[in-house]
Formats: structure tokens, C-alpha cells, sequence
């Protein structure tokens, strides 16, 4: 019972010095350069976060949720234009809005993919993203097509520019956990894991799967939208094949595998580890296409030496360690 | 009409050559239970190295396969045994990753060597025609399609007629029984692979005539090949070759009616249809899947 105790003392402990360093985070490094790297990997803590909600817990494998991501830039951007609104901070109030019409498309969406299980639904997603980078190709009169769209440009200047996107790639990063937290301790969470141990016998003890499915491709793909939104914002300027991009969906899902599928804090672990990883090597060798060819080694490394993801190795390695503990001793008694 | 008439014709012999690619794309999902989200770039991959062996070498296109089939069938076996067996847990996910860092690895090498220019192999039939009725068709159309109804037709004696192309229908029916009779599903698993890349350096030659192409160019032919294999039907070959002839056709026909920017989208239009009424496809068989 103590032990318990103080396990949750320490993580309460731990959970509240890395957000109060989160938080201060741009006051101890301003340079943009720092927060820049910052905005992107809290953009993908909560990007891997949201994925994980589908892909961990229910067990679906989406590759398309960058279609999530960019339709949710595309939202904002265009809302933004509609109402007119001028940069500062008013297009975060409109980034909610733009979430939830991310989540609407993805209702419509999930409706036909989910009747689709394992391969087939990843094949799908797949289709369903490039679908969307080409109707936001030849929607020219809506998106801009190829000459891209354009959002207000953010009034703040030198060190300051990144900080009001680090504020709020961070909020949704919480929120993200949050969710995804709420969601873990539920009975609803439960009836996602059994989804993705056997759908069949899930049916079968009562579990609504086709609902709980749906419901998790609704969130995971409103969380993703609304990022994909706040990401249209800061870059100020978008295309279709750079914000609808299979590499970003890729990206997420290879955080995931590499924190610990199904976890709670393993996209979070993933995200910080590989993302400025990503970026760094983005910035050394982007000019030459020779980044393509780092990521994708840093990427099967990655999978061929932590396929199950490091939180879940290292638990059977504590676990096996506490087993073979009190074995040793009882042994060395004579 | 004649617009029609002419698209459906040469839908039918582009929807030849996509048949060949689908084929060796559903041969390794029916094997080995992976989807291959490489098998677009391995594609992009043949068409380069015969473009670098006609350009330097002023070797024939379509003679150059003779080198670059095999090249590409070890190669594929390389990718199976260091990229694919070491997967143990999660395969069909983890499967989709490594294949996708595949593809990456790819564009970024051939972005490194070719830069992202786009390329054409030219040969004097992509240009030569003959007439037909009211139109006339490009001899290259017509070679590329024999040649990929010749290649099928070999894998298809292969399949039916040997007792190695038993060994690969008993491992697509069912690994683990085939596994109990004696075959060493590992190694089928490998050769499968291996004629997969084959049949995408085949591919390969007809798509870098007929079309340019760049290292990015694999996105938009993956999307099209796995929409056509799950059209088929997952591990269907027969549903693989009828899917790609139908939806070039379709597609083609799209091309001259509406226009040309809306002429993938009808893929996607037809995958929503289809999987509306046949959620396992055209071909597939209802089973139960498990990730």
C-alpha cells in the first residue's frame, strides 16, 4: 500500500516539474531557433498523443490522419478568410471550430472506413488522404489549389513570434493527454482495448464497437485537426502536398511504436526523442535529399530494434528484475 | 465517341501494365499478410535503372529488363530477409512502417543522384503509331502490354504448374498449415517478395515511357495500386488483374469526359462504392482479420 502510495507521490511530482518546465521553457531559452524546435515537437506530443487514441487503443492503423491534420489547417485558413480576421491572437478562438469540422468530415469518413478491419482500414486511410491532397489541388477556386492558401500574418516579431504557437501547441498537447488519460481509465477506454484484443468476442460480451470505433476516429481526428490548424497559423502559408503530408503521418504513428503502442506516455516519449532528431537532420541535410534517406534509417532502426516501443520493454525488464529479485534471494538461502 | 472509344482502348492496355504491378503488390500481401507501401518507389526504382542503363549504355528499354528484373528480384529478397522476417510482433503494422522508410530510403537516394527533375525514357515506338478505326494507338502501348500479359502469364504457369508455386498458393491459404507439411514458408516468403519486385521492375519500364516521372513520383502510383488490390480483393490475383483493367478504363474514360484533373479521383470514388456493398472487395474472401 506504501509503495503504491509513493509511486503516485513521485509521478504527481514528476508530471508537475515537467510541466512548470514546459511552461517556463521559453523564458530560460527565448532564441527562436530553441522554441521553433519546441513548437514542433509539443505539435507532434500531441499529434502521436491523438493517433494513439485510434491506433494504440483500438488497434486500427491509420496512415491518413495527415488528411485530419491538413484539413484542419485547411479549415482555419479559410474560416480565417471568410470572417476576415486579422492576425493576433483571435485565430486561436476559431481553432475549436476548426477542430470540429475536422471531427464532422471524420464522422463521415470513419462511417464507410470502419467497415473495414485491419489491412483493408489502412489501405483506406491511405486512399483517403491522398483524396483529400487532391481535392485540395483542384478545388482552386476554394483552396488556392497548387498556389497554395494563405492565413493572416501573426503581428509578432524576432523571439517573440513563436511564443503564443508554443502556448498553444502546448495547451493542445495537454488537452490531448488529458483526453487521452480520461479515456485509458474509462469504461469506454476499456471497451477499445477489447476492440483491439478480439472485436469479435467484444461484440459478442456486449461491447458497442461500431460506436466506440467511430467515437475514437471522431476525437483522435478532431484532437489531429485542431493541431493541423494552429500548424496552418504559424507556418502563415500552406500546400496542399506540404500540409497534407504522408511523412507527417508517418511521423506520428513511428513515435507511437517507438514510446509504446497503446501507453499513455509513449507518443509523448516518442514525439520528444525522434522529433527533434527529425529536425535536426532536416536543418543538416534538407538541402540535399539526403534526409530522406537519414529519416528512413533512423526509422528501421527504430522499428527492427524497439519493435514493442521502450515504456513496455523497459516495464518487462523491471518486472522480470522484481520476479527474479526475491528467486535469487530465496535461492542463495541455505 | 471516337474520344471514348480511344480512352477505353488505351485503358485497357495501361490498365495491362498496372495489372502486373497490382499482381506482384496483392502476390506479397498474400504471402506474407504485409501491405508493401514501397512497392511505388521500388517501381520508381526499376524505371531509373533502365533510364540509366538506356542513357549511358543506349540500351532497349524493354532489353534492359533482362538485367533489371534480376537485379530487382535479389534485391527483394535482400529487403525481405533484413527489413521483413526480423518482424515478429504487430507484422501487418510494423510491416507498413518498414516498407514505408523503404520508399523514403529510395526517393531520398534516387533525389541524391537524379535531383527531382523529371525524366522520361524514350525509345522510337513511344512516338510511332498505327492507326486503328478513327484513331491511331502508340506502339508502345501494345508492347507494354504483351509484356505484361506475357509476364502474368508466367507467373500464372508458375503459380498453377509447379510445385514451387504450390509451396506459395499453400503458404497464401494458410502459413501456419503449410509450415506443418514441410514448406519452409520463410523462403517462399522471400522468392515472393522477390518476384514482386520483379514484376514492379517490369512495371517500372512501361510507366518511364510512357509517363515522366521523379523519385516523388511513387505516392501517386501506391495510392493507385493499393486501391486497385483492395478493389480485387486482398491476396486476389485474378481480382488484382480485373480491378486494374476496370479502373484504368474508368479512369481514362473520366480523363476525355470530365477532365484529366478529376481522373484519379474516380479511384477513390469507386473504392467509397465498393467498400460501401463489399467491404472485403471484389474477390476477397469475408474473413476474420485480426491486427
Amino acid at each position: 500500500m506504501n509503495r503504491l502510495r509513493d509511486k503516485r507521490v513521485l509521478m504527481a511530482v514528476g508530471l508537475v516539474a515537467v510541466l512548470t518546465l514546459t511552461l517556463v521553457l521559453p523564458a530560460i531559452s527565448p532564441e527562436s531557433a530553441t522554441t521553433n524546435m519546441a513548437v514542433f515537437t509539443l505539435m507532434y506530443v500531441g499529434l502521436a498523443t491523438a493517433w494513439n487514441i485510434m491506433g494504440g487503443y483500438t488497434g486500427y492503423i491509420s496512415l491518413g490522419h495527415a488528411g485530419f491534420f491538413g484539413f484542419g489547417a485547411y479549415a482555419l485558413g479559410l474560416l480565417l478568410a471568410r470572417l476576415s480576421i486579422a492576425g493576433g491572437y483571435a485565430p486561436f478562438l476559431f481553432v475549436p471550430v476548426a477542430g470540429l469540422l475536422t471531427g464532422l468530415m471524420a464522422a463521415g469518413v470513419g462511417w464507410f472506413a470502419l467497415r473495414t478491419r485491419a489491412a483493408t482500414f489502412v489501405i483506406v486511410t491511405i486512399a483517403f488522404m491522398f483524396m483529400l491532397q487532391l481535392l485540395a489541388e483542384n478545388l482552386t477556386s476554394l483552396t488556392g489549389g497548387g498556389a497554395g492558401l494563405g492565413f493572416p500574418n501573426p503581428p509578432w516579431r524576432g523571439d517573440f513570434f513563436n511564443i503564443p504557437f508554443y502556448y498553444a501547441m502546448l495547451a493542445l498537447a495537454v488537452l490531448g493527454l488529458a483526453v487521452s488519460w480520461s479515456i485509458r481509465r474509462s469504461k469506454f477506454g476499456l471497451g477499445l482495448l477489447a476492440i483491439r484484443d478480439d472485436e469479435d468476442k467484444a461484440l459478442a460480451v456486449g461491447v458497442p464497437a461500431r460506436a466506440f470505433k467511430l467515437t475514437a476516429f471522431v476525437i483522435s481526428a478532431t484532437l489531429v485537426g485542431m493541431i493541423g490548424s494552429v500548424y496552418g497559423y504559424y507556418v502563415t502559408f500552406i500546400y496542399p502536398q506540404f500540409v497534407v503530408d504522408p511523412l507527417i503521418g508517418i511521423s506520428m504513428v513511428l513515435m507511437v511504436f517507438l514510446g509504446g503502442l497503446g501507453t499513455l506516455w509513449g507518443p509523448v516519449l516518442g514525439a520528444v526523442i525522434l522529433e527533434p532528431a527529425q529536425l535536426w537532420l532536416a536543418y543538416n541535410y534538407g538541402a540535399s535529399r539526403l534526409y530522406l534517406v537519414l529519416y528512413s534509417a533512423v526509422f528501421l532502426l527504430v522499428i527492427l530494434l524497439m519493435p514493442r516501443g521502450i515504456i513496455p520493454s523497459v516495464r518487462d525488464l523491471i518486472a522480470e528484475r522484481r520476479a527474479s529479485a526475491p528467486a535469487a534471494r530465496a535461492g542463495a538461502a541455505p | 465517341m471516337t474520344l471514348v472509344l480511344e480512352a477505353a482502348v488505351l485503358g485497357i492496355l495501361t490498365g495491362g501494365v498496372y495489372a502486373l504491378m497490382a499482381s506482384g503488390l496483392t502476390l506479397i500481401f498474400g504471402v506474407m499478410r504485409i501491405i508493401n507501401v514501397g512497392h511505388g518507389a521500388l517501381v520508381i526504382l526499376g524505371a531509373y535503372l533502365s533510364f540509366v542503363l538506356w542513357r549511358n549504355l543506349s540500351i532497349d528499354p524493354f532489353v534492359s529488363l533482362v538485367v533489371t528484373m534480376p537485379v530487382m528480384f535479389v534485391l527483394g529478397v535482400i529487403l525481405q530477409v533484413v527489413f521483413i522476417r526480423p518482424l515478429k510482433t504487430d507484422r501487418e503494422a510494423l510491416s507498413v512502417l518498414v516498407t514505408y522508410s523503404i520508399a523514403l530510403g529510395i526517393e531520398g537516394l534516387l533525389g541524391y543522384f537524379f535531383s527531382s527533375n523529371y525524366l522520361q525514357i524514350t525509345a522510337w515506338y513511344d512516338t510511332a503509331s498505327f492507326p486503328i478505326g478513327d484513331f491511331r494507338i502508340t506502339y508502345v502501348y501494345i508492347y507494354g502490354f504483351l509484356l505484361c500479359l506475357a509476364i502474368l502469364g508466367a507467373i500464372f504457369l508458375m503459380l498453377y504448374r509447379t510445385t514451387f508455386g504450390g509451396a506459395i498458393r499453400a503458404t497464401m491459404l494458410n502459413r501456419t498449415a503449410a509450415q506443418l507439411v514441410g514448406i519452409d514458408v520463410d523462403r517462399v516468403s522471400a522468392i515472393a517478395f522477390g518476384i514482386g519486385m520483379a514484376t514492379a521492375a517490369a512495371g517500372g519500364v512501361v510507366f518511364g515511357i510512357t509517363n515522366t516521372f521523379n523519385p516523388g513520383s511513387h505516392y501517386d502510383l501506391i495510392s493507385r495500386l493499393l486501391t486497385i488490390i483492395v478493389l480485387g480483393g486482398l491476396g486476389s490475383l485474378r481480382g488484382a488483374i480485373i480491378a486494374a483493367l476496370v479502373m484504368l478504363v474508368i479512369e481514362d474514360i473520366t480523363a476525355v469526359v470530365i477532365s484529366p484533373v478529376w481522373a484519379s479521383f474516380v479511384f477513390f470514388v469507386i473504392l467509397v462504392a465498393v467498400l460501401l456493398v463489399r467491404p472485403q472487395g471484389l474477390f476477397g474472401l469475408r474473413v476474420r482479420e485480426r491486427l
